[in-house]
Formats: C-alpha cells, sequence, structure tokens
C-alpha cells in the first residue's frame, strides 16, 4: 500500500477514487454518490497518511479503527480499502449485485476487514467510544475515527454518545461530521438546521475543529491537531460539497441517492479527469 | 357466488405509493390529518400530503424516535396523526416510544412503515425490514396490517383513520400486482378468502399473496385444489378462517416476507393448534438477506410461487401420511 504525506499525491489517489465511486455507482445503477465524494479527501487522507494499519493483516489488535458510520456512502470506502489492498479492485463494479462483496451498505459478513456494518444512521460513534474504551483497558495507543453526516447528527443517538464521550473524556476517537449541507429530501437547513453546529460540540465538551473538508493540508493538519488533544474526544467539522469535483453533483440534492447515467458518467469521468 | 379459482395478475402500483396518494386524499377530506416524517418522505410518498398541506406536515428529520413521540402527541391531542418511514427505522429506532408512548397507552396513532422486507432489492439488509411483524405483534393493542396491493392498501389506511386506536400498516417499495376489485371490503380481523380450494390453504400477506395465487395455478394444474387465504390483518387474526381451512383443507401453508420464526406463520400456527392441528409447512427468511435486484433476492430466498408449490407439496404428503 502507498503511505504518503504528499499532497499531489494524495490528490492523485482521490482523483482515482472518485472515479471509481462514478464507475461502480453508474454500473450498480443504485447508491449514493452525493455522500461519497464529499468525504474522498477526508477518508484518503486518512487511510493512506494518517491511520496506522496493515491490509495485510486486517485484524491486528493495535491498528487505528475507521468506521463509517453513514454507511451509505459505502463506494468512498469500498474505493479507497480496494485501492489499499484489503479488497479487490477489479470487483468494485460488482457493487450491490447478488453475491458481491462490495454490499449496498458496508456488511463485515461480507468484509471481515471493516470495522462496523452501517446503514442505520446514527449509531458509529457510540461503537467508535466502545473501541476508544477497549483500548485504554488494553493500554493501547490505537485510535479510532468515525464519520457522521451533517443529516445523520439529528439522531438522538449521536448526542447521547457526544454526551459521554465528553464527560468521559474518550480522547482517543475522532469524530467527522461531513458537513456538506445536503441530507435526502434536501438541504439540511430546510429540513432540521443543525447550527450552530460548533457550539453544540463545544458545549458537550468536545475538542472542535473547523476545516475545508477538500483541502488535503488541512485535513492533516487537524488530524495531527487531534492526535495531540488530550482529555477531550475531537470532532472534525469538516465543511464540504455535496458530490465535489463533478459540477453537476455538486450541491445538488437530487445526486444524493440517484445514480448517474451513462452519459452522466461519461461527463463525470470527463471532468475529473 | 361464483367459484373464484383464478385471477389475472396484472402489475399495479407500489403499496407505498398507494398509501401516499391515499394520505392525501384523507388530508382533502379531514383537516385533522396531520403527517410526520423523518427524511425519507420522497421514498414513503408522503411528500404528496406534504406539498398541498405543508402546515400539517412536520419533517422531522432523521431522528425517528423523536418523530413516534411526536406523532404520539398530536394523537393524544386529538389529531388523526400518521407518522412514517422505513419500516425498520419507525419501529426498531421508534420501539420503546412505541411500547410506552402508544401502545400501553393505547393512543392512536397510525405507523405507516414503507421498504418492508427483502424486495428493497439493492440497499441490503440496514435497510431491510424483516422483524417489523414480529416487533409490532409484540405490543398489546397495535393493530398489525400488511396488504398485498394498491386496492387493499387505500382501504387500509382509511380504516386506520376511522380506527379509535394505534395501527401499523407494513407497506414494501416495489411495484406489486393487483389482487383486488375496487369494490373489494376489508375488514380488521377478517381474512380475504382469495382462492377458493380444498386440498390445502395457502395462506400470505404482503406480495407473498401474488405469489400464492401464482402458486395456486400451478397446483390447479397438477389436480391440487388450494385455498388462498390473504392474512394482511395480522392482528387481530382471522382465526375462524384459519380454523375453517385447517378443517376443510387440512394442511396449511403460511408465506411470509419477513423472519420465518417471528411473523406471521407463528402466530397462525398458535390459531391452529388451538382451533384443528393440521399439517404446516413455512415460507419465509431465516437470516438477514443481502444486496441484490428485488427479483434476485425473492427467487435465492425462497420467496417464489414455486417454492410455495413445493411446500404445498410436501403439507400434502405429510397429511395423507
Ligand atoms: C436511521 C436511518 N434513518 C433514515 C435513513 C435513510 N437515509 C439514508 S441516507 C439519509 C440522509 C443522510 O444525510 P447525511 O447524513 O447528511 O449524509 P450525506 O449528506 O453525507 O450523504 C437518510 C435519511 C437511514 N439510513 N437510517
Ligand atoms: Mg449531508
Amino acid at each position: 500500500m502507498t503511505r504518503t504525506n504528499n499532497v499531489e499525491q494524495l490528490q492523485a489517489i482521490a482523483r482515482t477514487i472518485r472515479r471509481h465511486i462514478i464507475e461502480m455507482i453508474a454500473e450498480a445503477k443504485s447508491g449514493h454518490p452525493g455522500g461519497s465524494l464529499s468525504a474522498v479527501e477526508l477518508l484518503v487522507t486518512l487511510y493512506f497518511d494518517v491511520m496506522r494499519h496493515d491490509p495485510a493483516q486486517p485484524h491486528w489488535a493495535g491498528r487505528d479503527r475507521f468506521l463509517l458510520s453513514k454507511g451509505h456512502a459505502a463506494p468512498v470506502l469500498y474505493s479507497i480499502m480496494a485501492e489499499a489492498g484489503y479488497t479487490p479492485v477489479d470487483q468494485l463494479n460488482t457493487l450491490r449485485k447478488l453475491g458481491s462483496i462490495y454490499q449496498g451498505h458496508p456488511d463485515r459478513r461480507f468484509i471481515p476487514a471493516l470495522e462496523a456494518s452501517t446503514g442505520s444512521l446514527g449509531e458509529g460513534i457510540s461503537l467508535a467510544i466502545g473501541m476508544g474504551l477497549a483500548a485504554k483497558l488494553d493500554g493501547s495507543d490505537s485510535r479510532t475515527y468515525v464519520m457522521v453526516g451533517d443529516g445523520e447528527i439529528q439522531e438522538g443517538q449521536i448526542w447521547e454518545s457526544a454526551m459521554f464521550a465528553g464527560y468521559h473524556k474518550v480522547d482517543n476517537i475522532v469524530a467527522i461530521v461531513d458537513y456538506n449541507r445536503i441530507q435526502l429530501d434536501g438541504f439540511v437547513k430546510d429540513i432540521m438546521d443543525v447550527e450552530p453546529i460548533a457550539a453544540k460540540w463545544l458545549s458537550f465538551n468536545w475538542n472542535v475543529i473547523e476545516l475545508d473538508g477538500h483541502d488535503i493540508p488541512a485535513i492533516q493538519k487537524a488530524f495531527h491537531d487531534a492526535a495531540q488533544t488530550k482529555g477531550k474526544p475531537t470532532v472534525l467539522i469538516a465543511h464540504t460539497i455535496k458530490g465535489k469535483g463533478v459540477s453537476f453533483m455538486e450541491n445538488n440534492p437530487k445526486f444524493h441517492g440517484v445514480a448517474p447515467t451513462a452519459a452522466e458518467r461519461d461527463a463525470a469521468l470527463k471532468e475529473i479527469g | 357466488m361464483a367459484q373464484k379459482t383464478k385471477i389475472e395478475l396484472k402489475m399495479g402500483v407500489a403499496t407505498r405509493e398507494a398509501f401516499g396518494q391515499e394520505l392525501l386524499e384523507l388530508g382533502r377530506e379531514n383537516k385533522d390529518v396531520v403527517v410526520c416524517d423523518a427524511d425519507l418522505s420522497k421514498s414513503t410518498m408522503t411528500a404528496y400530503f406534504a406539498k398541498e398541506f405543508p402546515e400539517r406536515f412536520f419533517e422531522c428529520g432523521i431522528a425517528e424516535a423523536n418523530m413516534v413521540g411526536i406523532g404520539a402527541g398530536l394523537a393524544s391531542a386529538g389529531k388523526i396523526a400518521f407518522v412514517s418511514s422505513f419500516s425498520c427505522f419507525v419501529l426498531n429506532k421508534g420501539f420503546e416510544q412505541l411500547r410506552v408512548g402508544v401502545a400501553y397507552p393505547h393512543t392512536n396513532l397510525k405507523i405507516v412503515g414503507t421498504h418492508s422486507g427483502i424486495s428493497i432489492g439493492e440497499d441490503g439488509p440496514s435497510q431491510m425490514s424483516v422483524e417489523d411483524i414480529s416487533l409490532a405483534c409484540s405490543l398489546p393493542g397495535l393493530i398489525v396490517l400488511a396488504p398485498a396491493d394498491e386496492v387493499c392498501t387505500r382501504k387500509l389506511v382509511r380504516l386506520a383513520a376511522g380506527h379509535a386506536g394505534p395501527v401499523f400498516i407494513r407497506t414494501g417499495r416495489p411495484k406489486v400486482p393487483i389482487i383486488y376489485n375496487g369494490d373489494q371490503t376489508f375488514e380488521i380481523g377478517k381474512a380475504v378468502e382469495v382462492l377458493e380450494g380444498s386440498d390445502v390453504t395457502i395462506m400470505a400477506n404482503g406480495l407473498l399473496v401474488a405469489e400464492a395465487v401464482k402458486a395456486a395455478e400451478l397446483l390447479d394444474a397438477e389436480g391440487v385444489s388450494a385455498r388462498v387465504l390473504d392474512l394482511f390483518s395480522v392482528k387481530p387474526l382471522d382465526r375462524e378462517a384459519i380454523a375453517r381451512a385447517a378443517r376443510e383443507t387440512g394442511a396449511i401453508v403460511v408465506a411470509e416476507e419477513h423472519l420465518v420464526d417471528s411473523g406471521l406463520g407463528v402466530r397462525v400456527a398458535q390459531a391452529v393448534a388451538e382451533s384443528c392441528p393440521c399439517p404446516m409447512e413455512f415460507i419465509g427468511l431465516e437470516t438477514y438477506a443481502e444486496s441484490g435486484s428485488p427479483d434476485g433476492l425473492l427467487d435465492k430466498y425462497g420467496l417464489r410461487a414455486a417454492n410455495l408449490v413445493d411446500a404445498a407439496r410436501k403439507v400434502i404428503s405429510r397429511k395423507r401420511a
């Protein structure tokens, strides 16, 4: 697996991941492009630079862990895990088909290297806390990362977990809010606004870092600062663009859960380059 | 009445679509009808109601437990309140609120789950509701309905609105064949005899009713006369129709798009055991399914007419043994 902190190399990987996302969802004729594309830089930086992990030993006890709580963005995770060497790249286009390991939402029965089976929103931070607590019990410096959607944080369980992690100082976990401002039925502000978002996490005793979720150096710095922060869990409020990288998908609620047509796929791939 | 032994199946709309349309009609007729959804209104089809009656529609965001609680509050204050999401989310996330806020105080809330069963297809098990009948039936006083087609769905949405007490309606994502004429009547607690028959009874609900109709036709070609009962009313069950079928046909197959060890089948088995025990076979899901096309999944997980035919042959052979 490539490991690099070189920004250009990470950007090149991000382009490859975007191509996979478009191709696999177009081939499946269903899936969630918008929230996959918004998370690309964050997760590429995590997997190829920040996290301590080894695709050859997916169950190594000392590994850092990543959980995709917003499980509908599975295509971004699958593409990255495949490029990292966990799973076959040449099967990505079997996404969502009967028998494929690339299930519609992350499914540990099919890919044991996944840290969680997700798809029902709201549950990931609790799981991450459990993993963080276990690492502390084991005297391990393993860290756990969990990504949630901005719509997802409307779930009550998110705030139960936020209160627990703040109170119990679970400082070996990092939550990443993919703040792309769109959920399923439309814009977050029109459905149930989550603002003031930073103030909410602050008041739950989290270390809050706001950043541009497509700016790789900013992402590297945020994860670095999170690792230095003791006594508090960290949340990255990552300002992102849903559908990022494909102009007609960007900031377009339609592409939350609609696959590109063949023509749209070709246009998208051309744009991504 | 002429013998009903055959139905020409024509494709209709999805039961969730029929729900959305009928809910809009109800809203036009009665300004006390209010609706809550949890960021899925374009999928549950409450969007039709939301568009015409924005002041009576409450978008709760991705927060199903809160939505059930709000719905219970609206109902307690005299509204005819519907809450809707995918079945798995409204029932699983909202279960405690359904228990203490709805079932226990017998609150007049209407819960409509969509995308039930495995026929949602590609999204996979996290969105597939295969425990909802079990969960819903476990709650005392909750009426549990699972319509097979658009005609039945429309009438059940109306029945639910007029019923004083909590009701859960289970609907599905894909288009399904039409079973009923528009003049068919439905009653809570009463099964519908879809086809007459004397050798075996196939009892089903939801999209398995159409499969049962196809199975009956296949069995007819083998000289087997299969009765088909639509048990859209899972709770209360039509214990009389079940006992009659057990007595008159002496063999029963129950088929459902739900976990087989906790759904319709075990409830029917109880009713049969208490009235007129006879051989029974059960068609349903053994465990969580996976992603795939709806048709591919129904084939792979054995929820097809051919599976019902096999089960019918088997249960008839047990009767003769
Ligand atoms: C508990 C639950 N309720 C509803 C859904 C259906 N659903 C899937 S994605 C989605 C919207 C998610 O929006 P957001 O969290 O903002 O994700 P993103 O924008 O990153 O795609 C919804 C409502 C679900 N998966 N889980
Ligand atoms: Mg979002």
